[in-house]
């Protein structure tokens, strides 16, 4: 048999369609995302970058489950009008602990990966509740039921186990703790000595305006203003970044 | 037939779904598996009712007189008829909510919510059903074999309704992976992948056991969306539950890793599913509507190839700009353009097909519509690998053009040819003369193109115009608007670009009228189109 | 990067000249002479009465 009869083999047999389309589509996949998990230079070596406290990973699963990225950037591109607006482009290094990640693909409302610091915990709480009330053009639904609805706090010390399992450096004193972090962390009167050592920059105290009852507005607001503050720019040196 | 087996596994089934809402670790599971348990107590009592004890019938379940397994076909034509309907009330709900704030219910009417709940309505349970019903009736009649693995078609279009009404319930309730177009959790996931591993046999299957010597191009595309699917989807939901009583999980990667690995699946999510499949359908109901063979075979087997390699490059291009590394980025970036070529020759084979029957367009409404369709595949796939070049994405990306390229696309081609395929499959499938209405084909045509139009034009006007706020600067070197000044711009667009939905609406309730009244067996008294040849399609 | 500029190098001469090779053979063996009958049977599948 010639080999140009040979097409007619691969025209009428269904496993080797199969396999061949299956080996054309893995290649692009292949090369494109296999060297991002070996290249070392993908992530850039900066100071600064923790795993989330307990509270904060709580509000980050918030901001998951209301579908904040549906509307909310977390990634500022390298452009003088996004730096000037937002502040310093966003480093790969920033998002290294975000399981899965939260950059977004639409600016409905402003990009928020460097909000952290910008606003007080009574704005956020505000403009949670009542966007209209501090932005009057704000199209951004009402999140009022989460100053209402308690933090589950049964269960964080397995969410921070789980995201070991995947690679956050969470120690074995971070999973135990992680429940008493949580409450400490919203709580003005607690001892927070241990917060503060095992995450460093974490803001402490009560941010719903309801120093008796942690809520969900508390772990929305923590991890809201932590966003973009923990990486020291006057250490980092854009050009060994760029790759 | 009985209905023994089906009935005792699904009761099971409600069993199990009610012990993972009595020890669930948190209220979202709990709620979630609340809804799976009363959905599948209701099926356990709808199938009870249909139990017969005696032996089964000689004949299988819903296989017709010429030896197909149609009945499978049938619930599926229905079931995109209604999803689509469903999808597209929700888009125009979402559109509305960006217009009118006060729209939103909190907390599961959100917008955060409803926007993955329309999403995931339009191209999952819409263009999803749509791909299961065609790809069941195309490849059988391409292969003049039966369906393969007797009931396993069933078990593919009510396993896949199954996953739908998780989804869905599971966005309102707030339980979501954040991953856009994949965004049900661990357990939803793991379910889809049962059922498409069956859709992956039944469709392998009936290859197999062909009486064909060809397989015939339009299953080369439907069996690279299956496979190709499976993969995306598996990879891209890689994660670890917080506990399997819990709705929670967390990705597998991180950052940068995990962003690639979604745009490679969401890129390959428009690619595979809402491309190659729809391609498979253009490649067999054009021939049949026009009644000619493909333009070319042989450009459409060029094409099958090239299209399949160069689209699962093109993900990077949704990441311009970011943290993503740069080679990646150029990479993603050179493929999309080049992608532009074999999306192009598909267009050329498909519109040629017409190539001595041009009148068809005048005077046959549903070949109007797939012709539209075909030519919005042209327009997407060029604005695709356009916007995908750097300097011009650094523009649209975040902004609302996105938002309109992909309803060019999604109403524009993925709508149009598949109504155009419901308009063919429904006389056929119930064995009718004709449609309930061809003037009504006519009104949803119209309805549906000026809604497109007026979408896309109006959602161009408003990403550029939102990108060049956002970096507009006075001539002191400020930048001129504050963000809640560029949002309060768009509301006219958000208006208009609402009523452009609404009209695609309207047509779409037309479709779903007009399917009913010929399913039921009526035919509208009305006067022919000007110009059609008196149908004489045989009956079957 | 050593090996990204290694791999940049080869991936933007060597690989892509056999890409294009590649390409241009595949349609050239698709378009050959006597694939002709093949296909017009192929073509003709969804025509025959179903």
């Amino acid at each position: 048999m010639s080999i140009l009869d040979k097409h007619v083999i691969f025209e009428r047999n269904a496993t080797l369609l199969l396999v061949g389309s299956f080996f054309v589509v893995t290649i692009g996949g292949i090369v494109e995302i296999a060297p991002l998990f070996y290249l070392e230079n993908t992530i850039e070596k900066v100071e600064g970058m923790r795993p989330y406290s307990p509270l904060e990973l709580a509000g980050r699963d918030i901001y998951i489950r209301e579908g904040c990225y549906t509307c909310h950037s977390q990634m500022i591109r390298p452009f003088r009008d996004e730096v000037e607006r937002y502040g310093h482009y966003s480093l790969a290094a920033e998002s290294m602990y975000d399981h899965p990640f939260q950059w977004g693909s639409k600016r409905t409302g402003p990009d928020l990966s460097r909000v952290g610091d910008r606003y007080s915990n009574e704005w956020h709480v505000q403009h949670l509740i009542e966007p209209r009330s501090v932005v009057p053009e704000s199209i951004m639904p009402s999140y009022a039921f989460l100053k209402e609805t308690p933090v589950e706090v049964r269960d964080v010390g397995m969410h921070l186990s789980a995201n070991r399992r995947v690679g956050v450096p969470y120690t074995d004193e971070m999973v135990e703790n992680a429940e008493a972090d949580l409450k400490a962390q919203a709580d003005p009167n607690a001892d927070t000595s241990g917060v503060e050592a095992r995450y460093p920059k974490a803001k402490i105290g009560d941010f719903d305006g309801d120093p008796a009852r942690l809520t969900e507005m508390d772990a929305l607001v923590a991890y809201l203003q932590i966003l973009g503050t923990l990486v020291d720019f006057s250490t980092y040196d854009d050009a060994s970044g760029y790759r | 037939m009985n209905f023994v087996t089906p009935t005792i596994v699904l009761a099971i089934g409600a069993f199990v779904a009610l012990l993972g809402a009595a020890f669930a670790r948190d209220r979202f599971f709990e709620a979630h598996m609340w809804v799976l348990f009363f959905v599948l107590l209701a099926s356990t009592v709808f199938m009870l009712r249909r139990v017969s004890f005696a032996p089964a019938a000689a004949k299988k379940s819903g296989e017709d007189a010429d030896g197909y397994f149609d009945d499978v076909v049938r619930y599926g034509v229905i079931a995109t008829v209604f999803w689509g309907v469903v999808g597209f009330l929700v888009g125009v709900l979402v559109a509305l909510q960006l217009a009118f704030p006060d729209l939103n219910v909190e907390p599961w009417f959100n917008f955060g919510r409803t926007r993955p709940l329309h999403t995931s309505a339009v191209i999952f349970a819409f263009g999803g059903n749509a791909l299961i019903a065609t790809s069941f009736y195309v490849v059988q009649r391409t292969s003049r074999a039966r369906l393969f693995g007797g009931n396993l078609g069933w078990f593919v279009f009510w396993g896949y309704q199954l996953f739908i009404v998780m989804a869905a319930t599971g966005y309102l309730l707030g339980i979501t992976q954040s991953r856009e177009y994949a965004e049900p959790e661990w357990y939803v996931d793991i379910w889809l992948t049962i059922v498409w591993v069956a859709y992956l046999v039944a469709f392998l299957g009936t290859i197999a056991t062909r009486k064909e010597p060809h397989i015939y191009v339009a299953n080369w595309f439907f069996l690279s969306f299956i496979v190709t699917i499976a993969m995306l989807h598996i990879v891209n939901n890689l994660a670890v539950p917080v506990s399997f009583l819990g709705s929670k999980s967390y990705s597998a990667f991180s950052g940068v890793q995990d962003a690639l690995t979604q745009w490679w699946y969401g890129h390959n999510a428009v690619g595979f599913f809402l491309t190659a499949g729809f391609l498979g359908m253009m490649y067999y109901f054009i021939p049949k509507q026009v009644n000619r063979p493909v333009y070319s075979y042989r450009l459409s087997i060029i094409h099958f190839w090239a299209l399949i390699f160069m689209y699962i490059w093109a993900g990077p291009h949704h990441l311009h700009y970011t943290a993503l590394p740069d080679w990646a980025q150029t990479l993603g970036m050179v493929f999309s353009i080049m992608l532009w070529m074999p999306s192009w020759g598909g267009m050329i084979n498909g519109l040629m097909t017409l190539s001595g029957a041009w009148d068809k367009i005048r005077t046959d409404p549903i070949v109007r519509m797939m012709v539209m369709a075909v030519a919005f595949y042209g327009m997407a796939t060029f604005e695709g690998p356009m916007m995908s070049i750097k300097t011009v994405n650094s523009l649209s990306h975040y902004t609302d053009w996105t938002i309109g390229h992909v309803h060019s696309g999604a109403l524009g081609w993925n709508g149009l040819i598949t109504f155009g395929a419901i308009y063919y499959l429904v006389p056929k499938l119930w064995k009718r003369e004709r449609l309930y209405s061809i003037r009504m084909v006519n009104w949803h045509f119209w309805l549906a193109t000026l809604g497109i139009v007026v979408y896309a034009a109006v959602m161009w006007v408003a990403g550029i115009q939102q990108g060049l706020m956002w970096r507009e600067y006075d001539e002191q070197g400020f930048l001129v608007y504050s963000f809640a000044e560029t949002v309060s711009a768009m509301f006219p667009y958000y208006v208009t670009r609402a009523i452009g939905g609404g009209l695609f609406l309207l047509g779409a309730l037309i479709m779903a009228y007009n399917v009913t009244m010929t399913i039921l067996g009526y035919e509208r008294d009305e006067a022919p189109i000007p110009g059609a040849a008196p149908r004489l399609q045989p009956a079957e | 990067m050593e090996t990204y500029t290694a791999m940049r190098h080869f991936a933007d001469s060597w690989g892509l000249l056999a890409m294009t090779l590649f390409f241009i053979g595949v349609v050239l063996f698709v378009f050959r002479p006597g694939a002709r009958k093949a296909a017009n049977e192929a073509a003709a599948i969804p025509l025959k009465e179903d």
